[in-house]
C-alpha cells in the first residue's frame, strides 16, 4: 500500500455523522452542566435502594462552582429544566443515529477492530506514535487508530446508553411499568450513582477528545466535522 | 496574541453562560419548559397508567425517614389544632363535588385503609423506603360524588412558606383514582407527626417528593388550574419554576 501524500484533501465524516456530533455535542455540555447543577441539591451517592441524610454514603461530591453549572447559579427547578430537555435531544439523536449507522454500516468500516490491530506489536506501535502526536496511519489516514475505535465504541455503546438507562432510572412514573431497570441496576440510589460515573466518563471523554483535537490540528479537525472534508497531515 | 486554547475554553464558558441568557426570550423558555409536556405524553404512552409503584418489604425500610420542607406549620390555627390531636381538624371536600364533605379524623379512619410500603424520592435526589397508612383518595372522591367534569384534584395545605403563601399541589385524574394514591395518616406504624405532615398528607407514589402535599387541609376538584396560584398547579411550580408532572 502506498502513502496518501499530505495535503491531500480527503472526504473524512458522512453528513449523519457531522449532524450527530454537533446535537449531541451541544446535548453533553447542556446536560454535563445542568447535572453538575442538580447534583448541587443533594452531594451524597449511596448504593441500593434508598439513601438519604441518615444513611451511609459512598461518596460526597464536591459542590460544584456557578461557572460550571447551568443555570451559573443555585436553581435546581431551572438546571432540571435543561437536563430533561436535553436528555430528550441526547437519547433520541443517539438512537436516529443507532439506526442510520447501523443500516449504512457506518459502525462495521469505522469501528471494527481488524485482524492484527490487537497483536501487542501493533497496539504498542499506536501507542509510541499517540506519544509523538501522530494519530493517523500514513496508509490509510482516513481509518481511525485502535485507541479513537476503542474510546469512541465505549462512549457510544457503553457511557451514552449507561447515561440514559440509569437516567430512565430515575424516573419513578416509569419506574412503575419497568422495575426491572432498577432491578439490573441494583436500585434507584445505585442508578443514581451509576449516572454520575457515566456522566464524569463522558466528560473525561469530551476533555481529552477536545485535547486531542486541538493537538491533532484544531482547524483541520474542526472543518472534517463541519464540511467532512479533512486534509491529510503532514 | 489569543491562542486556541483560549478559544475553546473561552467558547466553552460563554456557552454556558448563554443559557442564562435563553431564558430571558419568551419563546426559547417556553420551548424549554415543553419538555415537561413531552416527558408526560410519552410516559403516558408508553407506560401502563394503572401500573403500581414497587412495594416493599419490612425489612428494606429506611432505618430513619428524614423531615423535608416544612416541618412545622407553625400557624396560631395549626397549633391549636395540634394541641388538641387534631380532633377539631376536619377534611374539606368540595370544588367538583355532589356531596361536599368535612371528614374527621375518625372519619377518614374508619374508612377501608390501604398500607403501602413505597420508596419517596426527593426532587433533590435521596430516597427514603415508609410505610404509609390511610384511605385511598379514590375513596374519598366516591364518598364526595366527584363530577365527571373534574380534571384535576388540588390540596390546600395548613403550611406557609417565608414569602406567606400556602403550600398546595394538585394531581390529575389518572393519579387520583390510582390505587396506591392514598391520604395516608400514618407512617411506619404511627400516626403521622408533625414533621412528616400531620394529621393528613398525599401519597402519590409515582411522582417526585414535592408533590406529596403534608399538612392537608381541603380537597378541591376542578376542571382547570387556571386561578389557582398562579395557575401552574402547585407552591413550587407557581414560584420555583418546577415542573407540574413529577413523574421523571
Amino acid at each position: 500500500m502506498s502513502e496518501v501524500p499530505p495535503g491531500t484533501i480527503v472526504k473524512r465524516h458522512r453528513l449523519a455523522t457531522r449532524v450527530w456530533h454537533w446535537v449531541n455535542a451541544v446535548a453533553v455540555i447542556v446536560l454535563l452542566g445542568s447535572g453538575l447543577g442538580i447534583s448541587n441539591a443533594h452531594r451524597r451517592l449511596y448504593w441500593g435502594e434508598y439513601g438519604a441524610n441518615f444513611d451511609a454514603a459512598w461518596a460526597e461530591v464536591p459542590r460544584f462552582p456557578d461557572w460550571v453549572t447551568i443555570p451559573g447559579y443555585y436553581s435546581l427547578a431551572l438546571s432540571r429544566r435543561w437536563h430533561l430537555f436535553f436528555a430528550v435531544v441526547l437519547g433520541f439523536g443517539l438512537l436516529a443515529y443507532m439506526v442510520v449507522s447501523l443500516l449504512n454500516r457506518h459502525f462495521q468500516r469505522k469501528l471494527a477492530i481488524r485482524r492484527g490491530e490487537l497483536s501487542r506489536r501493533h497496539i504498542w506501535a499506536d501507542f509510541r506514535a499517540h506519544l509523538d502526536f501522530r494519530f493517523h496511519d500514513p496508509e490509510a489516514p482516513d481509518q481511525y487508530n485502535l485507541f479513537q475505535k476503542l474510546s469512541y465504541a465505549l462512549v457510544l455503546f457503553v457511557l451514552l446508553p449507561l447515561a440514559i438507562l440509569t437516567g430512565m432510572a430515575l424516573s419513578p412514573w416509569l419506574n412503575a411499568t419497568f422495575p426491572w431497570i432498577l432491578d439490573l441496576l441494583g436500585g434507584r440510589q445505585s442508578a443514581r450513582s451509576i449516572h454520575f460515573i457515566a456522566s464524569g466518563l463522558i466528560a473525561l471523554f469530551t476533555v481529552v477528545h477536545l485535547t486531542l483535537v486541538i493537538l491533532a490540528g484544531t482547524w483541520n479537525e474542526l472543518r472534517s466535522m463541519v464540511t467532512g472534508r479533512w486534509k491529510v497531515p503532514e | 496574541m489569543i491562542r486556541r486554547r483560549d478559544l475553546v475554553v473561552g467558547g466553552g464558558a460563554l456557552m454556558l453562560g448563554g443559557c442564562d441568557r435563553v431564558l430571558e426570550v419568551p419563546a426559547a423558555k417556553r420551548l424549554l419548559f415543553s419538555g415537561e409536556n413531552f416527558h408526560r405524553g410519552l410516559h403516558r404512552a408508553i407506560t401502563d397508567r394503572s401500573a403500581l409503584a414497587r412495594e416493599y418489604a419490612a425489612e428494606d425500610l429506611s432505618p430513619v425517614f428524614r423531615v423535608n420542607g416544612n416541618n412545622n406549620p407553625g400557624t396560631p390555627e395549626y397549633q391549636a389544632l395540634a394541641a388538641n390531636g387534631f380532633v377539631d381538624w376536619r377534611l374539606q371536600v368540595g370544588g367538583l363535588v355532589d356531596r361536599p364533605l368535612a371528614l374527621s379524623l375518625a372519619q377518614l379512619r374508619s374508612m377501608p385503609l390501604r398500607e403501602q410500603i413505597t420508596r419517596h424520592d426527593c426532587v433533590e435526589g435521596w430516597s427514603a423506603i415508609g410505610r404509609w397508612t390511610g384511605p385511598m383518595l379514590g375513596t374519598i372522591l366516591h364518598a364526595a360524588s366527584v363530577r365527571r367534569s373534574a380534571n384535576y384534584v388540588v390540596f390546600r395545605c395548613a403550611d406557609r412558606y417565608p414569602n406567606g403563601r400556602n403550600y398546595y399541589e394538585s394531581i390529575d385524574m389518572v393519579d387520583a383514582w390510582h390505587p396506591q394514591t392514598i391520604v395516608a395518616l400514618g407512617l411506619n406504624g404511627r400516626l403521622l407527626d408533625i414533621g412528616h405532615g400531620a394529621p393528613a398528607r398525599l401519597r402519590v407514589e409515582r411522582q417526585l417528593g414535592y408533590k406529596h402535599a403534608k399538612y392537608l387541609m381541603g380537597i378541591d376538584a376542578v376542571a382547570s388550574l387556571d386561578g389557582i396560584g398562579l395557575g401552574r398547579g402547585g407552591f413550587w411550580e407557581d414560584h420555583y419554576d418546577y415542573d407540574w408532572y413529577a413523574g421523571i
